[in-house]
């Protein structure tokens, strides 16, 4: 994209994509700590991963902020309009995804301090589904920097796959649940853990169809696969 | 607000005025190069562009006003629906087409004369003298442009007397006065503060429930604020045109794009 004319506008923006890619990293450290948590049963890092949350909330409104002065100074239109709507809302979604691995970490301490059923902790499927949307974060975070909206309509179209592991987790935790009952408490905490997982999938497709929203002008919310492959063919 | 994803395809809309192919010459200079497009009726229409794109040229063209100059030529057309009638046609009468389609200008111009001769100017010309009839239509064409309440006790008051935002709404009146079907804005409030700028919006956005309405304006914000239809334009181009909306949010063209962002082209 070329500049402005106005080099303060440019400097502006510049600033707030560079804010959200910190933001970013931030929230992808905050959830890969607490996935790490839960996988070794850490309950330091998982202490650290619940103080280190503050930090996420103040970026956000700093960035909104950022967002609502340059609405105001600057009035933006096209794809700067675009850049500024889609961010405003992105920055919710890293905040609730900080907010996930916040809660991730918060039960797995629940879960050690309890000092049973360890071996749930150790569930495969959870641990798939969190390398699978840790790796979506990181890729929607690099589509944003770059705008390259067919890495984030892939990201659009595997949300589908952590849904289908989630599910796959409560039908293997109620087995458990079944063959022992004292496993209840720990499996109902795995459950709420893997639901928190798959919450960031949601919040990572939703940061892609921003993405898409600033590079192609298209709102490609709500639209199913199908509708998404229409609209990204469309131009 | 529009619920509705897609909105209706401007060719759809019924059309009030058509330019058709038209082209425009300064002497040798080709200002205007095949311009066409719709005007839809009851709607607001921006041309937006930088100085010298040939907005005002094009909005000048409706109201034959480059007929005196020796050396300007028209070509193509611009037809008015639902006649028919080409603007253009060297036999159509360029007083009629004023009468058809009104003009408010860039600064004020009110004449030197009181603010009830100002609005039935136009009627006079028409040849009207019964008094009910003019005084009717005054009143009726200071209430639409805003401004009877503020003018009906001194109505025989010089037309100069008025601040500024009050004589650009008496020209207004005096462009309603006749009863147009089209009202030609060319930068009709880049005179005036914010604030009577804001009350000029309203006014054309109520206006548009009876007349159809070309805006030439150098705010890009205010094409924004007041059209349903923006056309941008470019070394006497027409590059884009389409619902405002849709230029200012995702415009098809790089160079709408470029322009309205405020980037080098």
């Amino acid at each position: 994209m070329s500049e402005h004319l106005s080099k303060q506008f440019d400097s502006e923006l510049d600033s707030i994509r560079a804010h959200v890619t910190r933001m970013g990293g931030l929230v992808e450290e905050q959830l890969l700590g607490a996935l790490n948590a839960f996988g070794e049963s850490n309950q330091e890092l998982s202490k650290l991963i619940v103080e280190r949350d503050k930090g996420v909330d103040e970026m956000e409104m700093a960035i909104d902020t950022a967002c609502a002065n340059i609405v105001v100074r600057r009035q933006p239109t096209a794809i700067d309009l675009r850049m500024v709507m889609a961010v405003s809302k992105a920055v919710t979604d890293l905040e609730r995804i900080g907010d996930e691995a916040k809660k991730i970490a918060k039960t797995t301490r629940k879960i050690i301090e309890r000092g049973s059923g360890g071996c749930l902790t150790q569930i495969l499927q959870v641990r798939h589904m969190g390398e699978q949307t840790a790796t979506m974060l990181r890729e929607v975070l690099d589509a944003f920097v770059r705008l390259d909206f067919a890495a984030a309509a892939s990201i659009v179209r595997r949300d589908k796959e952590v849904d289908q592991h989630f599910r796959a987790v409560v039908r293997q935790l109620i087995t458990y649940m079944m063959e022992d009952p004292r496993t209840i408490s720990t499996a109902l905490d795995v459950i709420f853990i893997a639901k928190s997982i798959e919450r960031v999938g949601d919040h990572c497709k939703n940061i892609a169809e921003d993405v898409i929203y600033i590079a192609k002008g298209r709102d490609v919310r709500h639209l199913g696969l199908k509708g998404l492959a229409r609209e990204m063919g469309a131009e | 607000m529009n619920p509705s994803h897609s909105p209706i395809p401007i060719s759809a809309l019924p059309v009030k005025a058509e330019v058709r192919d038209f082209n425009f010459h300064y002497g040798a200079f080709h200002a205007l190069k095949d311009i066409t497009m719709p005007l839809c009726e009851r709607k607001v229409t921006a041309l937006i562009g930088p100085s010298g794109c040939g907005k005002s040229t094009l909005l000048r063209s409706f109201n034959r006003m480059h007929d005196l100059y020796a050396g300007n030529r028209y070509g193509g057309e611009i037809i008015l629906h639902p006649d028919q009638t080409n603007l253009l046609d060297p036999r159509v009468d360029p007083i009629e087409v004023r009468m058809r389609l009104s003009m408010v200008f860039q600064k004020p111009n009110p004449f030197p004369k009181s603010i009830y001769e100002n609005v039935i100017y136009g009627q006079r010309v028409r040849g009207v003298t019964k008094r009910s009839l003019l005084d009717d239509k005054a009143e009726e064409a200071l209430r639409a442009a805003a401004l009877w309440n503020e003018v009906k006790h001194r109505l025989h008051d010089m037309a100069f007397a008025l601040s500024g935002g009050q004589q650009q709404r008496l020209c207004i009146a005096r462009a309603l006065a006749t009863d147009p079907e089209i009202l030609l804005f060319d930068e009709p409030t880049s005179a005036l503060d914010p604030i009577v700028t804001a009350s000029i919006e309203e006014l054309i956005t109520e206006l548009k429930e009876k007349v159809t309405i070309l805006i030439v304006t150098h705010n890009m914000q205010q094409a924004a604020r007041v059209s349903d239809f923006t056309a941008y334009m470019y070394l006497g181009e027409l590059i884009e045109f389409g619902y405002t909306d849709e230029i200012f949010i995702k415009p098809r063209d790089k160079r709408t794009e470029d322009y309205i962002t405020g980037r080098f082209g």
